[in-house]
């Protein structure tokens, strides 16, 4: 039978152990944090899956992204180190950051990943200098900045589209539209209908996508990748998805309707979608896909395990690497 | 009458210098005095020294008070012959008025520069008659080293110093620099200058380079005068040469520069500024590390110049100070034949802190 | 060679010379070339007040003028900070910084710590400081504690030209974010300054004079006026050290006690607003380090805790001018 995917198996497998790796960190992290085996709080990207990862597929690790405060999947989805990941949620001395930032600052910039953001909008600023570096530097590197339906609305994110169509730069803003600014609806807090017609206004093209469909999301970012690596400038890209958890791990979620996170689960599940897809074409195989499962079941059993076993900071670790030098 | 009445006046040492402060008189009222003789102690915030007298006769009236501050070429003494009456000597005194000077004047004898084969050298040039004298600073140093020297020296021939490579204000981006690179500046300035030969009058390490000179073109050197010079010896107080190109702050640098002196107490704040300031600009760090590597070897000198000065026969004097704490006054005694001072009571820096006798010798030598 | 040069032409030629050195290094900010496409000359202001003029016919690709968007520029320069430039942003006024402080102190101040060391930001983020040009409210401040108060930052404000060429080439090498502020009533200040390029290290007070009696501390505009306050102060045999911090963050208290334990006596001048500045920063720390050796109260000189006031008649008031630091001095002394 033919391929019908604009990826060959590999990069479907690929694609897939993403995606299933992202979902099974966060459902564990669900879990564990519900137990209070973890400090501070969490904001889970589960159900958001095929938005990060669809665009990442492209991605190198010259290209840089800034993320934001649901930041886990990006990170991913971009190749940090899970168990780095997992080790620094738990603030252990072994994680990604040395346990000096927690679930929303994880980066990695050797992976090209820039930090997940507590400050919602602050990406978009750091991604224009992203691409303005890989501009003035002659690489084809892109600049992608995340941010939600919330963070759609704060000044940075406009003056940096402004700015990125000024000076044609190979920055990509994706807006992840779940619907929700914590308990905000969409449909309250933005003015515009349309996050293409925002586009319009600062001249440059938007692209409203299916999040959780995975092959939209990889078709249109992959046009709006391309044509930021060959200067044909800046993009907005809108992913509807899915937020599967409240806005933090402990939100009631008494905003949302009636049946609205079952319904989401049992329909609108972007993993299940993936499968179905892949599974109906005959290109993948169910047990393909349930092998993927179970080594990423195990990697997240591994990395929590390791992460719980992992030292702490010490007390001399409370000021270094303030500055580089002082 | 008033031609025979001759002025005291505030010296100018250095570019920088505007106004000095008149430490103390050394002679009283009535006293003959010789052109040399010490009259007075004059400090600026960068240094403080002896004034020698630049003209003889008897001194009528100190008009300077100790521990006043004058401009530079003020009024602050008068000499004049028994026949001059006092109230021609007050009428002198009222009506001295501060040489006017042309605004580029204003800032003392300028410095050249000269674009050599091996880089920018900057120089400077006292007019004369005769053979020249060319002054060469030590490591680390400038031509600012002969501040209390050069004018003094004018008196008796031509005078140029420079600004060896790496040094002061000349080329800092030599490869390798050693010796080689020393000798090459001092030969091509000479070149530039005209300057067929010269009187080569070397401090320390330009002690060693003079001499190098001296060895691969003797016809160029009428004579040497070695200030505690390197190159006698193997000895060398590696710790100062170490501090100096070590020291990364005035903290640093302050204990380092006592070694300099006999009286620890001319380490002016001023003076250690400037070096800070030098040593900062791109490029010196890394000659200085260079040129140490060359020159020095396991804490000793790597390069001598007493075999080679065998064959050199014009007049080589040595001069030291007693108390230099960075090169052994010992290897004052290293070159058969020359003629030898030690001056008491003063350090490394003999030129600045002895700057009349070394004055005095370098003159009575050419 | 040294030769005299104003602080405005000291920074123009660091910027020149470093961009020379590091073609990595960029200049960002509004009109910094100026004319930016307009229909006449390019390179037309060279910043407000002239600074960078003719850098850009020297470094065209080095050199942007951006929109009037202080959050997207600045954070850009942080951006590209991570990515390889190293950036320097110029904001025209100090009194800018809160429409991008968000940028500055909970990103580049923050990303190497929150990155467990992982991350160098080397940006430079340039602004105008301080009163004295009837500029009003919201154009004359002097908010260096604000950023001082942050860690992962660096605080600059040079007094004179030589220092000021020094420690912006210093700023642009060094790998840490740095805000370096240029007081706009010292840009024609002239002093002799080096040809070739040079950098001061970071946390190194210069004793801008010496004295045995008191102690100024002080940093910025204040430099000059204390320095003429010390001049009138000696005709009364009063024997003033006044020490130039230069650098705010890293600070240089050892050069501080070590004075203090010497004289005995502290003024701090400052012309930020009183409370939690550099002034009282000073102050804690002496009294805490050396209090032991103090023969009299410190005392404080600042601006008063009031906006800058417009009407020159205000303003002169505003500013702690000679006048006002030699009587703190006297005061100290117990004249």
């Amino acid at each position: 039978m033919s391929n019908p995917f604009p990826l060959e198996k590999d990069g479907l497998l690929e694609a897939y152990r993403r995606m299933k790796t992202i979902r099974e960190f966060e459902e564990r992290l669900h879990v564990d944090f519900g137990r209070g085996d973890i400090p501070g709080f969490v904001h889970l990207y589960a159900g958001e899956e095929a938005a990060g990862v669809g665009i990442m597929m492209h991605l190198q690790d010259h290209d840089r992204i800034a993320s934001t405060h649901r930041g886990h999947g990006h990170c991913i989805a971009k190749g940090v180190d899970v168990k780095g990941m997992m080790a620094e949620i738990y603030g252990k001395a072994t994680g990604s950051c040395a346990g000096k930032g927690g679930s929303m600052h994880i980066a990695d910039l050797s992976k090209g990943m820039m930090g997940a953001n507590g400050i919602l909008g602050a990406g978009a600023p750091l991604v224009c200098g992203a691409a303005l570096a890989a501009q003035k530097l002659g690489h084809d590197g892109v600049g992608i900045t995340f941010f939600g339906d919330g963070a759609s609305n704060q000044g940075t994110v406009l003056e940096s589209m402004n700015l990125a169509a000024i000076w044609n730069l190979p920055a990509i803003f994706v807006v992840e539209n779940n619907g929700y600014a914590e308990s905000t609806s969409v449909d309250y807090a933005v003015a515009s209908d349309s996050y293409v017609d925002r586009a319009t206004g600062f001249g440059m093209p938007g692209i409203t996508v299916d999040g959780t469909d995975f092959f939209a999301v990889y078709e249109a970012a992959g046009e709006v990748v391309k044509r930021a690596r060959e200067g044909g400038g800046p993009t907005l890209l809108e992913c509807k998805m899915i937020r599967f958890f409240g806005h933090f791990e402990g939100d009631a979620q008494t905003y949302r309707a009636p049946g609205e996170n079952e319904d989401n689960r049992k329909n609108r599940d972007c993993l299940k979608i993936f499968r179905a897809k892949v599974t109906e074409a005959g290109v993948l195989t169910d047990a393909e896909l349930n092998a993927i499962d179970a080594e990423v079941m195990t990697l997240i059993e591994d990395a929590v395990r390791e992460a719980k076993a992992a030292p702490l900071p010490t007390p001399a670790d409370l000021t270094t690497d303030v500055y580089v030098s002082y | 009458m008033s031609d025979l009445i001759t002025p005291i006046l505030m010296p100018k040492w250095g570019l920088s210098m505007r106004e000095g402060t008149l430490a103390a008189w050394h002679v009283e009222e009535g006293t003959e005095i010789s052109p040399g003789d010490e009259i007075m102690d004059v400090e600026t915030d960068k240094i403080a020294n002896v004034v020698e007298a630049a003209d003889g006769g008897l001194l009528r009236r100190r008009v300077g008070q100790a521990g006043e501050v004058y401009p530079v070429r003020a009024l602050l003494g008068v000499l004049a012959p028994a026949e001059v009456s006092d109230a021609e000597v007050d009428a002198y005194v009222d009506a001295f008025e501060m040489p006017q000077v042309e605004e580029d004047e204003d800032s003392g004898p300028a410095h050249d520069y000269a674009d050599l084969p091996i880089g920018r050298i900057r120089y400077t040039t006292r007019e004369g008659e005769g053979v020249p004298i060319l002054l060469i600073h030590g490591f680390g140093g400038d031509l600012d080293n002969w501040l209390f020297n050069i004018d003094a020296l004018a008196e008796k021939a031509p005078v140029h110093a420079l600004d060896l490579p790496g040094h002061g204000q000349s080329v800092k981006a030599v490869d390798n620099p050693g010796l080689g690179t020393m000798v090459d500046a001092v030969v091509q300035l000479m070149d530039h200058l005209n300057i067929e030969k010269a009187h080569l009058v070397g401090h320390s390490m330009g002690g060693l380079v003079s001499g190098q000179v001296a060895i691969d073109h003797p016809g160029r050197v009428a004579s040497l005068t070695l200030i505690c010079s390197a190159g006698l010896g193997e000895e060398i107080n590696s710790g100062y040469i170490d501090g100096f190109v070590g020291a990364a702050s005035r903290k640093e640098l302050k204990p380092v520069l006592k070694d300099l002196f006999a009286d620890q107490s001319l380490v002016s704040r001023a003076m250690v500024d400037d070096l800070l300031k030098y040593k900062r600009l791109d490029g010196v760090q890394g000659f200085l590390e260079a040129l140490r590597g060359n020159l020095f070897v396991a804490g000793r000198q790597a390069a001598g110049i007493v075999a080679g000065l065998a064959g050199f026969s014009g007049p080589v004097q040595v001069i030291w100070g007693a108390g230099d704490a960075v090169i052994p006054q010992a290897h004052a005694n290293a070159i058969p034949g020359a003629s030898v001072t030690v001056i008491e009571g003063a350090g490394h820096m003999v030129q600045m802190e002895g700057s009349s006798r070394v004055n005095d010798l370098i003159r009575d030598q050419i | 060679m040294a030769r005299t040069l104003s602080m405005k032409d000291a920074i123009n030629e660091a910027l020149d010379q470093e961009m020379t050195r590091d073609p990595t290094v960029i200049m960002m900010g509004e009109d910094i070339v100026g004319g930016a496409g307009a229909a006449g000359e390019d390179d037309a202001w060279g910043g407000v007040l002239g600074v960078s003029k003719g850098l850009y016919h020297k470094h065209p690709k080095q050199m942007i003028d951006t929109p009037l968007s202080e959050s997207a520029y600045v954070g850009a320069a942080i951006g590209a900070a991570t990515c390889g430039l190293r950036p320097v942003a110029e904001l025209m006024f100090i009194d800018f910084m809160g429409v991008c402080l968000d940028q500055i102190y909970n990103q580049a101040a923050k990303f190497r710590y929150m990155f467990g060391g992982k991350a160098e930001t080397p940006v430079v983020i340039r602004a105008m400081c301080g009163a004295g040009f009837r500029a009003a409210a919201q154009h004359s401040q002097m908010l260096t504690p604000i950023f001082t108060h942050i860690p992962g930052l660096k605080v600059v404000c040079p007094s004179n030209a030589y220092d000021t060429k020094g420690l912006l080439i210093q700023a642009i090498r060094d790998n840490d974010p740095v805000i370096f502020l240029e007081h706009k009533n010292l840009y024609a200040s002239e002093c002799d300054v080096p040809e070739e390029p040079y950098a001061i290290p970071f946390g190194e007070a210069n004793i801008a004079r010496e004295g045995s009696n008191v102690t100024i501390v002080t940093y910025g505009l204040m430099v000059p006026n204390s320095l003429a306050a010390a001049e009138t102060l000696k005709k009364e045999g009063i024997d003033v050290e006044v020490i130039d911090l230069r650098t705010l963050s890293p600070i240089d208290m050892d050069t501080v006690i070590e004075s203090v334990e010497n004289t005995g006596r502290l003024v701090c001048v400052d012309e930020a607003n009183p409370r939690c500045s550099i002034a009282s920063d000073v102050s804690a720390s002496v009294a805490q380090e050396a209090f032991k050796a103090l023969k009299a109260p410190i005392a404080m000189v600042t601006a008063p805790h009031a906006p800058v006031p417009f009407s020159p008649a205000l303003e002169d008031l505003y500013i702690p001018s000679p006048d006002r630091i030699a009587a703190a001095v006297r005061k100290t002394m117990g004249a």
